[in-house]
């Protein structure tokens, strides 16, 4: 009995040891050699393979940094920390890329107008497909069934109170899995200290957008002027923001007369600025009033000494 | 004469009437895994083949030469899996240095060869059809041309499945599950064939 279990026992570990051996030499002999950044690589990357960064995988996006196709900081996810480690690795600087969150360009929402009710599956490129472009009456805003929050693998963006996504920018990782299934293409990239949003895409004219959106850009142009640094502009009937621009002053989104520009102000916020504004105005009013009299003062002057001096040889002549 | 008879009811039998994913429903998951395209489906079975192969050459030896004479035939399915997986391993260098494509059409299916349960069917089905050495290899090599065949076929519709409308519910794994169902249905049809 024991004998058969130290047979057994025996048999077995000389096997394994054998196999293992051959497998030893094997490995000498078949060796090939990879390149020892890739698993440094590979550590640096999260390892979702959420495709955000455009390769197949995490793996393929290491691949790609190391032959120099992907730049170091290709991945989204990762961000700035991942990149500063992929860089340190590949022995480059890292552009110092400022992280990017996805934003949702509608605030339509409850404020849309509903071209009739929908009922069918609770899906936007579902809904899209009725009725010609689905329940509401503008083309362009968000429909609000959530397949943007269903494609989110991060758990960051959630149907807000009036019916609206709203992405959480602590979670975003700005893969865009979200844009890629908005069927209105309404998600964009911007970076994540950037406070002010055009909250409409409708493309339409003024008049036409008011009538399906009570929240719509009208292309009013108010905005454009009041903005400071050139970073606001009126193009195809909506107002974008060019966000290398922008200063986050929100002056903006006070002049905005339909409340199309986020942070949307509060009445006291408006008050304010228009008290602001008005006081400006009277300052500015009173200084070209002030420099008006003082001129016409300075000219009355001179026109006295003119006066003055055409006496004086008058008088001497006397 | 008798030789070549027997040789080929072996090979008609594990290629059709008994083939080992359809009928005998072994090695299903490299079958549902590395189905999705062909080439890489043809990988697979060429893989499997050249493994199932060497693995009833090795693990004839290992019967008859050490388990037998030392009484251990209880040891069998404990020593033939230690048997497979350094030769899957060893087959994963080997292709690693000499056919890199392979290696990487394959990815990681190549080492879930190791747990791939036809490979120790094979073995074990060798020692209990008590077949010989030549029987025994025949048995492999054609065990695992079943397999290819199979899983070529099974690619080819999952391939054009791709593009069927379907309902969303049914897409991807679950169609082909259900694929797979039918197919081993249609295979049922090659057990009237019995060559003797």
């Amino acid at each position: 009995m024991v004998t058969n279990v130290i047979a057994a026992l025996l048999v077995l570990a000389i096997l394994g040891l054998v196999f293992g051996l051959i497998l030893a030499v094997a490995s000498k002999v078949f060796e090939v050699k990879t390149d020892p950044r890739f698993p440094e690589i590979m550590d640096c990357l999260p390892g979702a393979n959420c495709g955000g960064c455009g390769y197949a995988g995490c793996s393929a996006a290491a691949n790609a940094i190391i032959e120099g196709k992907a730049a170091v900081n290709c991945c989204p996810v990762g961000g700035a920390e991942a990149a500063e480690k992929i860089a340190a690795i590949m022995g480059v600087e890292a552009a110092s890329g400022e992280r990017e969150i996805a934003h949702v360009i509608c605030n339509g929402g409850t404020a849309a107008k509903k071209k009739f009710e929908y009922i069918g599956v609770q899906d936007c490129l579902g809904a899209m497909k009725v009725g010609g472009n689905g329940p509401l009456e503008c083309a362009y805003g968000c429909l609000g069934f959530g397949s943007c929050v269903k494609a989110c693998a991060f758990d960051a963006i959630k149907i807000g109170e009036n019916g609206v996504p709203v992405v959480d920018p602590d979670k975003c990782t700005d893969c865009m899995q979200c844009a890629a299934a908005c069927p209105r293409n309404i998600i964009v990239s911007v970076p994540v200290s950037k406070k002010v949003f055009v909250e409409c895409a409708n493309k339409q004219k003024g008049a036409a957008a008011t009538k399906v959106c009570a929240n719509a850009c009208i292309g009013c142009g108010l905005c454009v002027k009041e903005c400071k640094f050139d970073a606001i502009h009126v193009v195809d009937n909506v107002a974008v923001i060019d966000y290398a621009k922008c200063k986050n002053c929100k002056m903006c989104t006070k002049v905005c007369p339909k409340d199309a520009i986020a942070p949307i102000p509060t009445k006291e916020e408006k008050e304010k600025y228009k008290a602001m504004k008005k006081a400006q105005a009277e300052k500015k009013a009173a200084a070209a009033k002030d420099a008006a009299e003082a001129k016409a003062a300075e000219e009355a002057a001179a026109k006295a000494a003119d006066a003055a001096e055409a006496a004086a040889p008058a008088e001497e002549a006397k | 004469m008798e030789m070549l008879t027997s040789i080929f009811a072996i090979s008609l039998g594990a290629i059709l009437t008994n083939n080992f994913v359809l009928s005998q429903f072994l090695g299903i998951c490299p079958f549902m895994g590395v189905s999705k395209k062909i080439d890489t489906a043809l990988g697979m079975g060429a893989a499997v083949t050249f493994v199932m192969g060497i693995a009833s050459l090795v693990t004839f030896f290992i019967q008859h030469l050490i388990l037998e004479p030392m009484g251990l035939e209880y040891m069998q399915t404990v020593a033939f899996i230690l048997v497979i997986a350094s030769l899957v391993q060893f087959i994963e260098m080997f292709l690693q240095k000499s056919v890199p494509s392979l290696y990487t059409a394959l990815g990681v299916f190549l080492p879930l060869i190791t747990t791939n349960c036809a490979v120790l069917g094979v073995s074990i089905n060798n020692v209990s059809y008590g077949y010989s050495l030549i029987e025994s290899v025949v048995y492999g090599v054609t065990g695992g041309l079943g397999f290819m065949l199979a899983i070529v076929l099974f690619a080819s519709i999952r391939e054009r499945l791709e593009f069927a409308d379907c309902p969303k519910s049914f897409e991807g794994i679950p169609l082909a599950m259900v694929t797979a169902g039918l197919m081993a249905l249609a295979f049922m049809g090659f057990s009237g064939l019995q060559v003797w």
